[in-house]
């Protein structure tokens, strides 16, 4: 008995090897699309013949390096993230094959400096947060970095309140993290000479001295220990703000509270754009692909009332959807030199 | 014969008394050890159960469905506009396929009882941060007066599989999930396991190499189980090609991290054959695999079963491997084969407790339980297979 199972498990393990057709999308990538991504594949798994596609969530980066491992049919079909393909990845995806790629944008993600609601509001600017964080910081003559002395919040502005500096984010896994060092260290430090003379041209190493509180991937834990530590901020997406208002509320950024208006307008500095790219040679070969963009794309998904927008999603303006629309229909393949260029 | 007088035996003895005081106390320190351990696991229980008890009834409403031509291309278009939030979007886009199958019903309007969106639900439940906007309060409240509104049996959730819209959100492709995925561990770890126990513990002569590997197994039993994961992302999805996300990957990464956990266990039920067994079958001519198979193993069965059904209840607990080989993902529909993508339920007890949506969080109490009354199960069969077939020597 025993002997033939142990006969059949090894059969299987060879049918699984030669198992290579699909009927079902692969979908990997940023936690911050899965939402949206997943809310699209169930849509499309039950109203349409399609089988709902899989979508798992590795991080930006780890679906890049699935996404980009080759044409097999074995690698995921589609790729979500929350920043744009590096020229590094496109490079990668490019040596293994992987030619043709369409990018498409779907919305806005916001990043929320947030406190419990029991707190006094703050308004904090990006260089205030970048100060609070970073593990160097200039001197007082801005000569040199020194070890970040900070440990109150008016230490760094007297303006602002006697309130210790307590801040729990994301870890270094998550694609929320990525962003928060992109739109608040890289950004500021570029163009700082003090910085930039010490030979750091884009910087982005968070202090470890227990002020910044690496909390995880769940993002609801973070709104809970918010709530019982009144002094201290939280950095996640817009999406858990939205969904929490009864238990925090967010710090204003250079005087901007973050809002699905400020956001698209800009004025709100703490936003990222929200991608997915198409693996082309899989189209045709795995049934719903083309499906599942379009439906991903319409108004009734990432519309200003779309169903998207409803579980946090910020909408792009009109004029953006019907230009990401047409590189969609278009199937417009990304070139190296886009990567380079500003958005 | 001259006992000395001033000896002083019994409750006489100026130390007794001190000695009897340290005695209590201990005993006393143990009843509270043990008092907080179940204080402990009272709390949890009542605060899951707590929880998780709302997750079996979801909220329904009766409204108006209009069946008509436009609902087969546009779904919204089968309820009055302002209800749209009120009613489980999930349900409304069964509608146009519901017309495929009975076009007899298009033109009708009928009065139906339907599910409620999840917001709505979480208001009717009056759970803190429903998220329901207060426009459509009025609307509930008012439906709520007419009579409107009921609470029923979740059955979707035992017979859907994960949804992003938390009122259609449910256990059975994860559950089913798990039984594929505990069946191959079971398939693969128990056989291996036990042979392997038999080699080392019957057959293996004591010398350097095999105590090696003994101090090996006894090691890989205790250490962490995501080390697992990146083992059977490295063998059997990198190396063999087992399609990620599979039955068959978890399945297998999981028997990795089982065997340990039986070798150990059954090793310790064939030691605990008197040696008189082996000896008396030896004695009448049988040979070694005569005298493992007919007299030893038998003897041993509920010993090696206890540990394997322990081992099995581990592995169905079990998430960290299981991330690495790509099974927490979104996988709404119960896999039909080992080689479809399928996530398990502790994956999804994981995957739920990350939403932002309140509805969830009841969801991932209702996971917890179903879980715990799986395991507790398990434990319950191992302690019952243990008890009836016990053996005194």
């Amino acid at each position: 008995m025993k002997k033939i199972l142990l006969a059949t498990t090894a059969a299987l393990l060879v049918a699984a090897g030669t198992a290579q057709a699909r009927d079902q999308i692969k979908i990997v990538g940023s936690s911050t699309v899965y939402p949206f991504s997943s809310y699209v594949a169930e849509a499309l798994g039950s109203t349409t013949k399609f089988k709902t596609p899989v979508v798992e969530s590795t991080g930006s980066g780890g679906g890049m390096k699935l996404f980009c491992a080759g044409n097999g049919m074995d690698t995921p079909d589609i790729t979500n993230a929350s920043r744009r393909m590096k020229a590094k990845e496109f490079k990668t995806c490019q040596e293994n094959g992987v030619k043709y790629i369409t990018e498409l944008v779907v919305g806005y993600d916001g990043i929320a400096i947030a406190q419990s609601k029991s707190a006094a509001p703050i308004n904090l600017t990006r260089k205030e947060l970048l100060l609070a964080v970073a593990a160097k910081v200039p001197n007082k003559n801005e000569t040199g970095l020194i070890d970040n002395p900070y440990h109150y919040w008016d230490e760094i502005n007297p303006k602002l309140p006697h309130r210790k500096i307590t801040i729990y984010g994301p870890p270094t896994s998550s694609g929320t993290r990525d962003a928060f060092e992109d739109m608040i260290l890289k950004h500021n430090t570029k163009h700082w000479k003090v910085y930039n003379d010490a030979g750091y041209k884009k910087f982005h190493e968070i202090r470890q001295d227990g002020v910044y509180v690496p909390s995880g991937e769940n993002d609801n834990l973070i709104v809970q220990k918010l709530t019982k530590d009144t002094a201290a901020l939280g950095i996640f997406g817009y999406s858990y703000l939205a969904e929490n208002t009864d238990k925090i509320a967010a710090a204003t950024i250079e005087g901007i509270a973050p809002a699905p208006e400020t956001v698209q307008d800009g004025s709100y500095k703490l936003s990222r754009s929200l991608y997915f790219y198409i693996k082309q040679s899989h189209i045709g070969k795995v049934p719903g692909m083309l499906e599942y963009a379009n439906l991903f794309m319409s108004e009734q998904m990432i519309g200003d009332d779309g169903e998207c927008a409803d579980i946090g999603l910020i909408p792009l303006p009109k004029s953006l959807r019907d230009h990401y629309r047409a590189d969609l229909k278009a199937l417009k393949r990304l070139k190296a030199s886009d990567l380079k260029k500003k958005k | 014969m001259n006992k000395s007088p001033n000896i002083l035996i019994g409750s006489a003895h100026p130390r007794h008394k001190k000695r009897e005081r340290a005695d209590t106390r201990f005993r006393w320190y143990g009843l509270t050890a043990l008092g907080m351990a179940l204080a402990f696991l009272v709390f949890f229980f009542v605060d899951i159960i707590g929880q998780a008890l709302p997750a079996f009834h979801q909220t329904e409403v009766r409204v108006d469905v209009h069946y008509s031509e436009a609902v087969k291309s546009n779904y919204n278009a089968g309820i009055d506009h302002k209800l749209r939030r009120i009613v489980s979007r999930a349900w409304l886009r069964t509608l146009p396929a519901l017309l495929e199958k009975q076009p007899e019903l298009i033109g009708q309007t009928r009065t139906e009882w339907v599910p409620a969106d999840s917001r709505v639900d979480q208001y009717i439940k009056q759970h803190e941060g429903h998220g329901l906007k207060e426009k459509y309060q009025k609307t509930v409240d008012a439906m709520a007066a007419q009579g409107n509104i009921r609470q029923v049996f979740n059955a979707a959730f035992f017979s859907s599989g994960d949804s992003k819209l938390p009122e259609n959100a449910g256990i059975l492709a994860a559950a089913v999930g798990s039984v594929f995925t505990l069946l191959l561990t079971m398939l693969v770890a128990v056989p291996i396991g036990i042979m392997t126990a038999i080699y080392l513990e019957e057959f293996a002569p004591d010398n350097h190499f095999t105590r090696m590997i003994e101090v090996n197994i006894n090691n890989l039993a205790a250490i962490p189980s995501i080390l697992y994961g990146l083992l059977g992302l490295a063998i059997f999805i990198n190396f063999m090609g087992v399609p990620r996300s599979s039955a068959l990957a978890g399945g297998l990464t999981l028997a990795l991290m089982t065997l340990p956990i039986i070798i150990i266990a059954t090793r310790a039920a064939l030691r605990a054959v008197p040696e008189s067994i082996r000896e008396a079958a030896y004695g009448l001519g049988a040979s070694s695999l005569q005298t493992v198979w007919h007299h030893v193993l038998p003897l041993a069965m509920p010993g090696i079963l206890t540990g394997s059904i322990i081992g099995l209840a581990q592995a169905m607990g079990e998430t960290a491997p299981l991330i690495i080989v790509g099974m927490m993902a979104y996988i709404p529909e119960p896999s039909s084969s080992i080689l479809d993508a399928t996530t398990v339920l502790p994956a999804q007890v994981y995957t739920w407790s990350t939403e932002s949506l309140r509805g969830y969080a009841e969801r991932t109490a209702a996971g917890i339980l179903v879980l715990l009354t799986v395991l507790l199960s398990l434990n319950a069969l191992a302690v019952a297979l243990r008890n009836r077939s016990q053996q005194n020597w």
